[in-house]
């Protein structure tokens, strides 16, 4: 199976401090990853890199079947070219409707001059409401996103990023903030999208991790400590004593 | 500005969609054809020809004012530099017209020589007459199209439009943002006004241009009908470009400058190349701005550097923000108050206030006052002028507590005392 | 009667006087003045030269008082006995005469025994140069002095032999040093041979003296000269181009025809006006008038009237072109023989060299004093904008308040150094304070929203502005210096700076020193930089960031008072003032990078040194050179969008 992001030999250093030491990591086309590890140990960082945010000192970030190469790509092509984040804390507009929310994000041309002709049509209308309804705002689409409580923004942002159609979803700590009815909803949510595409979910909680059921890779200090099974991963010497501590 | 909110979902016409729009465009109507059945040129005479143009000019102000709010208000950026914009547009129009007129006086002169004139010979002639201020009799390449009308018109717009894409350009690619946008536009506006001071700038250095009330070839036209076609004509610009504001910050495209302004990262991660929709903005904005310029030039009769100074531009800024940023009107609103509460109170006709042991002249405090009431507005009411309509109106988004509509980390504060 | 008794007291004087006669008639100055006595009364200056040689010349000690008294009119000569002596007048017939050999006074006669000697200004010039050997040895220094500058203003070829004769006894090596060289540069300009010249000349080798360049340019000059037969010799510089930047084309057809070589041009205007002359029934040359209102129709009807022989024929573009093609022109040396000229071309271009050279040090020095004083005014920007992120549009006008501060000062303490030592804490005090209220009253409600921040505070810079205008009024105010601050270290003619600029500058380096030891030494510092990286963990740690905050801002804005001070000093008080440095202070911290002094001061340098250079390249115009840096700036800001020292990672981010 051809993967569908590379990552591979790359650093970056800020002012002499090595937020990601010589990291690899590969993920195919439909797959469930978490991503977890300590604070510090670069899993922003790794996300400001596909996403673009960062450049790295060194090292190759290859996408797609091309084998493109995402260093030279500014942030908003490779969302373009299929890369959805969701950030840790809810970024949704809040001066705009949940409605207006979600049409920004459908996945149309994202060209100035063709957003100037833009007019939704049925079809894009039929979608935003399909993708409410998905994430339990139907009754709010006319409601200002600011006006949402914490946990709606969060179902917000996660339905934009379904708008986007991406083809690797980037997902920062989804659960915070989330009762435990929410976050099985998120669960199946990110489960059902790993069918059809890549999913990275960077997660500090592990009984969320666990009940994605998928590999698991573990970063510390900025490169990869070790990557299987969560059972795997849990009994790792190495992983128990960073997280425990010696 | 809720009234926004459904527009990008459920399709209407504009005006159902935008119904002050409809709104406004009447009450600019009925104020043009109010303003012509008191003026001295075609109705009553009750309002004098330098009050019309007072007010045709203030049109012309509105218009920019509104440009400032699409740039700022809309898209989050404090341009300092739109009056530099402005300016051109007026230097373009009046090269034109100075041109023209000279070149009417010089023929008329030379018609009593013996030899009729030869087209090197008017030439020189105007040069002379336009440059001799300066010590200069030939014109300046930059000249070179100031006998036509029509490029002169085009320059109105191109240049402008040239100007801020190749600033904008540069700025907006290298992510500059917030105040360092700001300084730099200002640093934009500084050094044009500085150029233009020269002598050999080629436009009259400091004298800049002048005459330019009088129409080339209509001077049998009294200024009392010139003044009121220009407020027709101002009036015309300033209804299309506010049309063409509703039209632009109604639609998807007004969603996204929005989004830009509140969390440009965030928007670039959605995929949109944030740097073409503010290239966008910037350069349409300051096409607007240069269209308002060469209305309003023709109105005050002078344009020089001063003009362009960067305290002018702070002014643009600071109607936008007393009359409401972020809507349309609240910018029409503010620039129109605030000017003609300056012409007011500058002109002299503000009333002494008598404090027993001082007396407070208004051409000396007004600046005072302007500043300060400046100050008040931006620490206790954000929403300027155009806020009491949501009062009025009853709307209100949520309390934000003032913060905020710039894409600063304010906004984020707020969502964390909420959780 | 009267007249009798006049008669009476006169024979009466003569006859009293006639004893005290028994002048010294022998003296060798007296011997001297009577051998050229014919010479001296027929006072020609044609004549006159060998007399005042031989008195200049004669080395006795009483001929500088001869000479002295001659150029002042006062020497007269006894009809009777041919002797001279000097008088002072008693009254309208009467002198008290004295004699030359040892000043003392001979006695009152009346004048209608004496002749006075009236030399005309001509002869008086010539007098005063032979007198300037006697005061070149003057015991007094002074006099020296003045001689020399008297030389030095206006040399003549006698001060050479003057000055060569003088030179060795001069005691004071100060005149002993200015007399060598103003010695040399005569022999520049008199020197009876070119290798005595030319040896002065290689003397001045790399010398910046103003006077030597002075000296030396007039002897390269050149004129172009125009000849149809090439031109050989050593005077020839070298052979230029008609068309080149030397000699535009126009010039040099001029050359031609004021040397009568070529026809004369007519130009456009004398062309319309021959063609009027020759109006005939409406038509020229059987060309309509109203035809003529083109160029080429004009040409046509000129060259029409040529050939009726009516008008001189013209000169046309082709054959200009072949004129100037049949002669050369060349470039002579005017101002002095070759071998001298060329001699002096080569000093020069050497001298121009070390000119350059020290041109650069002066600007730089020029850079180093605006930068310092950049710096000043930035300082207490980079402070608020950099430490608490607030941009102060206001800042100018804390100058502008320091400033005026310096000025009410100086109107009650008159003293200057002791003004300006109560102005600089009494500067800090009230911008301090102003500061202090105006982040209380206003920048604290507008944390973390910049943009706001940037106008409220330009609310305020407009109202202190206008408040300062309609305070002191628009005119400029005087901030004067103490006196001790006057005048400039000059190293040599060309790089020198004044005390201002160098108290400036020491005032820049106290300012980077203070900002330093506060933020790394003190507890203020400290808590100012936990503040800055991390507001609410410095509040759980009992920091007051409130008050921190509130500090910073004042501490900040009273900086720019003492800037303001400095400015004063060095430039005029005006309300407009802190504009005036503004932006230039925001370009500072601008291209020096956002949150560091070290920033600051390398923009500060950045800016200083640039506007310096793009002056220096077009002195002409300092608005172009303001527009040219900004255009610098802006294009900076491209490559370096967060200024030469920028933070990175997430630092950068807050």
């Amino acid at each position: 199976m051809s993967a569908l992001l590379e990552v591979s030999g790359v650093s970056v250093s800020f002012d002499g401090f090595k937020a990601i030491n010589n990291l690899s990591f590969q993920i195919g086309r439909a797959e469930l990853r978490a991503v977890i590890g300590p604070n510090g140990a670069g899993k922003t960082t790794f996300m400001d890199i596909i996403t673009g945010k960062t450049k790295p000192d060194e090292g190759r970030v290859l996408w797609g079947e091309k084998s493109q190469s995402l260093l030279a790509m500014s942030e908003s092509r490779i969302a373009q070219a299929g890369v959805g984040r969701k950030f840790q804390r809810p970024t949704v507009f809040e001066d705009q409707s949940v409605a207006e929310n979600l049409m920004l994000a459908l996945k149309k041309s994202r060209n100035p001059f063709s957003v100037l002709r833009f007019r939704a049509s049925e079809r894009d209308r039929a979608r935003v409401e399909d993708l409410a309804t998905e994430i339990g705002l139907s009754g709010a689409l006319e409601r200002k996103a600011g006006e949402l409580s914490h946990g709606q923004k969060q179902w917000l942002e996660i339905g934009m990023l379904l708008a986007q159609d991406p083809k690797l979803l980037l997902v920062d700590e989804p659960a915070a903030g989330m009762t435990p009815a929410e976050r099985e909803h998120t669960t199946d949510l990110l489960v059902e999208a790993a069918k059809t595409r890549a999913v990275v979910v960077v997660e500090h909680d592990m009984e969320f991790v666990r009940r994605l059921n998928c590999r698991v890779t573990v970063l510390h200090e900025g490169s990869v400590l070790a990557e299987g099974s969560i059972d795997h991963v849990t009994s790792d010497e190495k992983v128990i004593e960073v997280y425990l501590g010696r | 500005m809720s009234e926004l909110s459904a527009g990008a979902f459920r399709r209407k016409p504009l005006v159902v969609q935008y119904p002050s729009l409809l709104i406004f465009l009447g009450l600019l109507a009925l104020f043009t054809l109010g303003v012509t059945v008191l003026s001295e040129g075609f109705g009553i005479g009750v309002i004098s020809t330098s009050f019309v143009k007072t007010l045709g000019k203030t049109l012309c102000l509105c218009l920019v004012a509104l440009a400032m709010d699409l740039v700022w208000g809309y898209c989050g950026i404090l341009s300092l530099g739109h009056m530099a914009f402005f300016g051109i547009g007026g230097y373009a129009i009046g090269m034109w017209l100075m041109y023209a007129r000279t070149e009417l006086i010089v023929i008329e002169s030379l018609a009593g020589q013996a030899l009729p004139p030869t087209a090197q010979e008017i030439s020189d002639g105007i040069a002379t007459q336009i440059f001799g201020v300066v010590g200069a009799s030939e014109f300046p390449p930059i000249w070179a199209f100031a006998h036509s009308l029509p490029l002169q018109l085009a320059a109105v717009v191109l240049v402008p439009a040239l100007l801020a894409l190749v600033f904008g350009w540069l700025a907006f690619r290298s992510r500059v943002t917030g105040v360092y946008l700001s300084i730099l536009t200002q640093a934009m506006t500084l050094a044009l006004s500085l150029y233009l001071f020269q002598n050999d700038s080629g436009l009259r250095g400091n004298n800049g241009l002048s005459g330019l009330q009088n129409l080339p070839g209509l001077g049998d036209v009294p200024q009392s009908v010139v003044s009121v076609w220009f407020l027709w004509a101002s009036a015309l610009a300033l209804g299309l470009g506010y049309l063409a504001c509703v039209a632009i910050v109604s639609g998807k495209f007004g969603s996204v400058i929005r989004a830009i302004r509140d969390d440009e990262a965030r928007v670039r991660f959605l995929g949109y190349p944030v740097e073409a929709y503010k290239l966008f903005i910037f350069t349409f904005t300051a096409i607007l701005a240069g269209i308002a310029g060469a209305l309003y030039y023709p109105q005050a009769g002078i344009v020089n550097p001063a003009e362009i100074a960067p305290i002018a531009s702070i002014y643009l800024a600071v109607w936008v923000a007393i009359g409401g940023r972020g809507r349309l009107y609240g910018a029409v609103i503010g620039a129109a108050f605030v000017s003609l509460l300056s012409t007011w109170f500058t002109g002299g006709q503000a009333p002494d206030v008598n404090l027993g042991f001082a007396t407070i002249q208004w051409v000396d405090w007004w600046t005072v006052l302007l500043g300060l009431s400046f100050v008040a507005v931006t620490l206790f009411a954000p929403k300027g002028i155009g806020g009491l309509f949501d009062l009025i109106a009853a709307k209100r988004s949520p309390d934000r507590h003032g913060a905020d509509l710039g894409p600063d980390p304010g906004a984020l504060r707020e969502k964390e005392a909420n959780e | 009667m009267i007249w009798y008794f006049r008669q009476l007291a006169a024979g009466l004087a003569c006859l009293l006087a006639l004893p005290a006669f028994a002048q010294q008639a022998e003296a060798p100055i007296q011997a001297l003045l009577v051998e050229y006595g014919d010479i001296i009364a027929k006072s020609s200056r044609k004549t006159i030269g060998p007399a005042i040689d031989a008195l200049a010349n004669s080395g006795l000690p009483q001929a500088q008082t001869v000479l002295e008294r001659w150029q002042a009119k006062e020497m007269w000569r006894n009809k009777e006995t041919g002797l001279f002596v000097f008088a002072e007048e008693v009254d309208r017939d009467t002198l008290r005469i004295f004699d030359f050999n040892d000043e003392g006074e001979i006695g009152i006669a009346p004048d209608d025994d004496f002749k006075q000697l009236k030399p005309n200004s001509g002869i008086r010039g010539m007098i005063g140069a032979a007198l300037v050997q006697f005061q070149l040895i003057d015991p007094d220094p002074e006099l020296r002095a003045t001689a020399l500058d008297a030389i030095e203003r206006d040399p003549e070829e006698s001060h050479l032999t003057a000055l060569r004769a003088t030179a060795q006894g001069e005691g004071n090596p100060v005149l002993a040093a200015r007399k060598e060289r103003l010695e040399r540069l005569l022999t520049i300009r008199f020197g009876e041979t070119d290798d005595e010249r030319i040896a002065a000349i290689r003397s001045f080798e790399g010398d910046l003296g103003v006077d030597a360049r002075a000296t030396l340019n007039p002897l390269v000059a050149t004129s172009v000269v125009v000849s149809a037969t090439p031109l050989g010799g050593a005077e020839i510089k070298r052979i230029i181009e008609p068309g080149s930047e030397a000699l535009p084309r126009s010039d040099a057809y001029a050359l031609l025809v004021d040397a009568e070589m070529a026809p004369p041009l007519v130009s456009r205007e004398d062309k319309r006006v021959a063609l009027v002359a020759n109006i005939e029934d409406g038509q020229v040359a059987g060309i309509e008038v109203a035809a003529l209102g083109t160029e080429a129709a004009r040409d046509m009807a000129y060259a029409a009237l040529a050939a009726t022989g009516k008008v001189e024929p013209v000169a046309e573009e082709t054959e200009i072109e072949k004129t100037l093609q049949t002669f050369l022109f060349y470039e002579r040396y005017t101002g002095a023989s070759p071998a001298v000229a060329l001699a002096a071309a080569d000093v020069l271009s050497g001298i121009e060299t070390k000119v350059a050279w020290n041109q650069m040090a002066d600007l730089g020095l020029d850079a180093l004093s605006l930068a310092s004083i950049y710096f000043l005014a930035a300082i207490g920007l980079a402070i608020t904008f950099g430490v608490m992120g607030v941009i102060n549009m206001a800042h100018g006008e804390f100058i502008m308040m320091g400033a005026y501060t310096g000025y009410v000062v100086q109107l009650f303490v008159t003293d200057y150094t002791l003004s300006i030592l109560i102005a600089l804490p009494l500067a800090f005090a009230v911008t301090f304070s102003a500061g202090v209220a105006m982040e209380r009253l206003v920048i604290r409600w507008l944390y973390h929203r910049p943009l706001e921040t940037l106008l409220a505070t330009f609310g305020i810079s407009i109202a202190l502005q206008q408040i300062a205008k309609n305070i002191f009024g628009t005119q400029a105010r005087p901030l004067t210096a103490p006196g001790w601050l006057d005048g400039s270290l000059v190293f040599n003619d060309i790089v020198s700076i004044s005390y201002i600029r160098i108290a400036i500058f020491v005032l820049a380096l106290l300012f980077l020193a203070l900002f330093l030891f506060v933020m790394n030494r003190t507890r203020l510092g400290l808590e100012v930089r936990a503040v800055t990286q991390n507001p609410r963990m410095a509040a759980s740690m009992g920091i007051n960031p409130d008050k921190i905050n509130m500090l910073t801002f004042g501490f900040g804005s009273g900086i720019a008072g003492i800037a303001g001070v400095a400015i004063g000093l060095y430039a005029k008080v005006t309300s407009e003032m802190g504009a005036d440095y503004i932006v230039q202070a925001f370009m500072t911290v601008v291209v020096g990078g956002v949150g560091n002094i070290w920033g600051t001061l390398l923009g500060a340098s950045l800016v200083g040194t640039l506007q310096k250079g793009i002056e220096w390249l077009n002195p002409s115009n300092t608005l172009a050179a303001q527009t040219y840096m900004i255009l610098f700036i802006i294009l900076f800001i491209q490559f370096r969008p967060r200024g030469i020292i920028a933070l990175k990672g997430r630092a950068a981010e807050a």
